[in-house]
């Protein structure tokens, strides 16, 4: 009867995480959504807490309340420019759960004599893609917090010796399924994944970071999936599943709006120094410079403004500065709107989030597709900090490094204002032909500055 | 195989699908949010380090559940509060702005 009400509650609060997953394809109904996910989750956890093989209940509320004391600094106090290593860290906290009941639950088969081979297999696969998963994101969190060294890291012979140790952790799983009681190859498995996770992380570049991110979100998924078939636990196959195919769109996402092939993420740290050099030639020209006073002018008298937010932006913390010069701009009926390409953050829809902090709505949010072609109706494209993502020879020049690469068709506006640090190129060394058209106008500068100038003048205009 | 194994690929297979189909639609504006609320529903493997931690199979598998317990709880909590602290801040166009805009 009892196991009965707890399946049932599994099964409403599946429902509910699906109702959601669905709420979020619209800003209006997400956060409602959320909150019933939310419910869902307690009411999964409420039906566990009654389950008849639970006998004591002291080591658990210590894990619970120990867990929700982490928890809440993690939710409330991290800043949101500060959400990929957020991310990358939660994530090695999900993978180390499962991998801990992965490993506690083949102890107690081991006791109990219990192992079949289904079992075995899949408690194999999930402590192996568990602890992947944990120091793999637990590098990724390194890197993104720059603990560890950005670049990246490599060595002679890294890809073969990374797929060989791979071929060994499988070899090792095959075996154990033969003979599930053999412990020495449990901790193998083990110790393999903890190693492969940093080897695979290692060679991957700081900028590469969001496709990783990414795909350790769908490791960690699957994780739960295979802890789901050795526990014959439906929600955890359910959520695993949801959990293992968001990481993958994201990550697929992310390599084509990055203009690289996911093997080539994952092992192609030297494919990008090749690109490098003879990425040299191209851009022919002057960079034109502007003063604050003339680009203030023109924004405040154009009629459309497109504003592409970049990387730099963020670094140099200047999202409010740059709301501000919208509301500025606005009151004075121009018609500003942000075009917002996929990498433009450090994650998977990043700069959206650091610009709605700011205080900017969403209907003035447009992805690349919705903006593209308004371009060409745009009297100014006001670019901050952005380099390749504009870089129109990802249309023309075939030799280029980024050619393919999807960009903002910034060319098309009627003129240019770019801000930008300094004359140096951007980070995959690429010159960029933008930079140097007769429509294009240099504003040189920290871009928190310049933005506050901008907006000086504009009141002033 | 026993047959709930091969109940349990029916459902992996079936929920994979609902998860792609889902997903594909959500919109880049929220991918990060999206990200963050996965993050929260995969402590539902809270669950299993709940059932772990509380069945008295010795120390070793107590003390496993029990940073298990901690470690998933840490992202329900940490997951769902950042989620909606994120969402929040994805307002619509301020009613009086709308209106100077029409006038």
């Amino acid at each position: 009867m009892i196991t009965t009400g707890i399946q049932l509650a599994y099964l409403s609060a599946a429902a509910l995480f699906v109702m959601a997953l669905r709420s979020l394809g619209q800003p209006t109904t997400a956060r409602r959504g959320m909150q019933m996910a939310a419910f869902g989750m307690l009411v999964a956890v409420c039906a566990t807490l009654v389950d008849q093989r639970i006998l004591s209940y002291e080591w658990l509320t210590v894990g619970l309340i120990a867990g929700g004391l982490i928890g809440y600094p993690l939710g409330m106090w991290v800043p949101m420019t500060a959400m990929p290593q957020r991310i990358a860290f939660s994530h090695a906290f999900g993978a180390l759960a499962a991998t801990l009941v992965g490993v506690g639950e083949y102890l107690h088969g081991f006791d109990e004599e219990t192992l079949t081979h289904g079992k075995t297999i899949a408690l194999g696969f999930e402590v192996f893609l568990g602890a992947l998963t944990v120091t793999g994101s637990l590098m990724a969190f390194g890197k993104l917090q720059e603990l560890l060294p950005g670049a990246p890291i490599t060595f002679r012979g890294q890809n073969l010796f990374n797929l060989s140790l791979f071929a060994v952790g499988l070899a090792c799983l095959v075996w154990l399924i033969v003979s599930p009681y053999s412990v020495p190859l449990f901790v193998a498995i083990l110790a393999i994944g903890l190693v492969i996770g940093i080897l695979m992380v290692m060679p991957i570049g700081g900028a590469d970071m969001p496709v990783v991110v990414s795909l350790l979100n769908s490791y960690a998924g699957l994780a739960a999936v295979a802890t789901g078939f050795a526990l014959d636990n439906n929600i955890l196959i359910v959520v695993g599943a949801l959990d293992g195919a968001s990481g993958f769109i994201l990550s697929m996402a992310m390599s084509k709006a990055m203009n690289r092939s996911f093997t080539n993420v994952l092992f192609g740290a030297f494919g990008t120094e090749a690109g490098m050099s003879e990425a040299s030639q191209g851009a022919v020209g002057e960079m034109v410079a502007i003063e604050p006073e003339d680009a203030a002018l023109r924004l405040a008298f154009a009629r459309r403004v497109i504003i592409v937010p970049g990387y730099g932006l963020a670094v140099a913390q200047a999202q409010h500065q740059v709301r501000e010069l919208a509301d500025l701009l606005e009151k004075r009926d121009v018609d500003v709107r942000f075009a917002i390409h996929p990498v433009a953050g450090r994650m998977p829809g990043h700069m959206n989030v650091l610009l709605a902090e700011a205080g900017i709505s969403y209907d003035k949010l447009f992805d690349m597709e919705d903006i593209n072609e308004r371009f060409s109706d745009a009297d100014v494209a006001l670019v901050i900090g952005a380099n390749d993502v504009v870089n129109p020879a990802a249309r023309t020049n075939r030799s280029s490094p980024i050619y393919g690469m999807p960009i903002l068709n910034v060319q098309d506006a009627k003129s240019i204002i770019v801000l930008k640090r300094g004359r140096g190129k951007g980070f995959s060394g690429v010159e960029n032909d933008l930079f140097v058209s007769p429509k294009t106008n240099m504003l040189f500068g920290d871009a928190k500055q310049s933005l506050a100038q901008l907006a000086n003048e504009v009141k002033q205009a | 195989m026993t047959s709930t194994a091969v109940i349990q690929l029916f459902v992996f297979l079936l929920a994979g699908f609902v998860g792609f189909q889902t997903i594909t639609r959500i919109p880049p504006l929220l991918h990060t949010p999206l990200m963050a609320a996965t993050n929260a529903i995969s402590g539902i493997s809270l669950v299993a380090s709940l059932v772990l931690a509380g069945t008295n199979q010795g120390l070793l598998s107590t003390v496993l559940g029990t940073i298990a317990v901690g470690c998933a709880t840490a992202n329900v909590v940490g997951g769902f509060l950042i989620t909606d602290r994120m969402l929040a801040m994805f307002k619509p166009q301020r009613l009086e702005a709308k209106e100077s805009l029409n006038s």
